[in-house]
């Protein structure tokens, strides 16, 4: 079971993606350690419009727990995460104007 | 008597403006740039127009700019930093032999960690060949990296001829151009590179100052932990004073690069010209392609060290190689590498020039340096030549 998996059990199901979804912006911090996949995704989600996708891609296992929290702290819609062979796809709805 | 400073390759005096410029960061503006209140965001406005002015000396985006400390660390962080970041993709690496000790030893690091590495030789001139690049390159090959310009024997890479070879294999190129950027036009973008080292120093901004630029989505392993400064790429609350300086620098010299680059040059050209004329003298690094500033020589029956003595006794302070090699008393592995015999190794001194380098100080110059070559080889075991002793033949042509 890989750790992504097991964070999908612990949590009561956070969603995995079978395919990445189309986004409209993506930003990259592999290798980038905490707590930058926050801070950029902050900043990122603010470049994109009302109901357009960023997808955010990283490595960082603590991602898993803190960007679907991010989520529901500001109000953005986390739409899921794809694992792909090295680092994560997060993808994240914007749900209002920032 | 007179001082004359011919030694600017390793390091530079800071600009009187640069200093100015700095000195507000030592005293009022003291703030940490992450800190959340005033004095914190005067220091993190600085930071940012100091990366914009950086980007700007070598047409990069300021988000390209990673401060570091020294040439030395940036060199480190490209190549240990791309090779873990693509060792998925491979674990081949290509250096010259004529890289500074910070790339040579962090390949040499990273061949203990499993990587392979390729050491390319140089012409005579100091040229890496863009074919031998070409062939050096396999499946494996993840990063290349070829110093701009030798801060040694002065010659300036065909870097764009190697770039489009990396490019069409998809590899990334690296260049350590501390000694280019300040010295010649740099831009990266005609040049196309991957990530290029630079440092403040070697352009009248202050020592602890440097950079590396890595091109926009570049992924890049950091080599310090711990903060979000640099964007998480290096940690460690930053040197607010020093990169302000390195900021400072990059606008004179931007402003500055040609004036000095006119003044120095027949200056240099006339150390050459004069030196050439002293018997059993040769330069070394290319004839042309080299730096605005920069003379090397090889001067036989004679050692570099003994030069740079008696020639700081008359007030002229020079070099004999790199610094590593000369306090290791240690044939420099860029002279060998070009074809230089270990014997004639020996007896090299490099001069170089800047921008407060005047006309009289070259005129003295070139009247002081036959009379301490012709001193020390009266003094010289090999006075007789090379050829009375059991010494290597020399083979290396004027």
């Amino acid at each position: 079971m890989s750790l992504a998996e097991a964070h999908q059990l612990d949590n009561g199901g956070i969603k995995f993606l079978n395919e990445p979804i189309k986004a409209d912006s993506e930003t990259d911090v592999i290798y980038m350690m905490c707590p930058m996949h926050l801070l950029t995704l902050d900043d990122k989600v603010k470049e994109i419009r009302k109901g357009q996708v960023l997808s955010i891609l990283t490595d960082y296992d603590g991602a898993l727990e803190d960007i679907p929290e991010w989520c529901n702290k500001t109000g953005n819609e986390f739409l899921g995460i794809y694992e792909d062979t090295d680092h994560y796809k997060f993808f994240i709805k914007k749900v209002k104007e920032s | 008597m007179k001082k004359i400073y011919m030694d600017h390759v390793a390091t530079n005096p800071l600009h009187p403006e640069v200093l100015d410029a700095m000195m507000p960061y030592f005293k009022d503006n003291y703030g940490n740039p992450l800190s959340l209140y005033g004095p914190g965001f005067k220091a993190r406005e600085a930071i940012e127009n100091a990366r914009e002015s950086t980007a700007s000396l070598i047409n990069a985006k300021a988000k390209e700019i990673i401060f570091t400390a020294s040439g030395a660390e940036s060199n480190n962080f490209a190549l240990k930093g791309i090779a873990y970041a693509l060792q998925g993709k491979g674990k081949h690496i290509i250096v010259s032999k004529i890289e500074h000790h910070s790339v040579l030893n962090s390949a040499r690091f990273l061949e203990k960690q499993g990587f392979v590495v390729t050491y390319l030789p140089v012409d005579n001139h100091g040229l890496v060949d863009p074919e031998a690049v070409k062939k050096a390159i396999n499946s494996e090959t993840i990063l290349i990296s070829i110093i701009h310009a030798s801060p040694e024997i002065g010659t300036i890479q065909s870097l764009s001829e190697i770039n489009k070879i990396a490019k069409e294999k998809g590899v990334l190129l690296h260049t350590d151009s501390v000694a280019a950027v300040g010295n010649i036009p740099v831009d990266v973008q005609a040049l196309n590179v991957d990530l290029m080292t630079f440092a403040a120093h070697q352009f009248y901004g202050p020592k602890g100052a440097a950079a590396l630029y890595v091109k926009e989505g570049t992924r890049i392993v950091p080599l310090i932990y711990g903060g979000i400064q640099e964007g998480g790429r290096r940690a460690g609350t930053e040197n607010v004073p020093a990169i302000v300086g390195m900021g400072k620098a990059a606008d004179i010299t931007k402003r500055d690069l040609q004036k000095r680059i006119d003044h120095i040059r027949p200056l240099r050209d006339s150390i050459i010209s004069s030196t050439l004329k002293i018997n059993k003298v040769i330069l070394t690094g290319h004839p042309e392609q080299r730096l605005p500033g920069h003379a090397s020589f090889v001067v036989e029956y004679i050692e570099g060290e003994a030069m740079l003595l008696m020639l700081a006794a008359k007030g002229i302070y020079s070099a004999s190689g790199s610094a590593c090699s000369s306090k290791a008393l240690k044939s420099s592995p860029v002279l060998i590498s070009i074809g230089v015999p270990v014997h004639l190794a020996q007896g090299s001194v490099v001069f170089t020039l800047g921008e407060e380098t005047t006309s009289e100080d070259i005129t003295y110059f070139n009247e002081t340096f036959p009379q301490v070559i012709s001193r020390l080889r009266e003094i010289s075991p090999y006075s007789k030549g090379w050829e009375e002793t059991e010494a290597p033949t020399c083979t290396a042509k004027k």
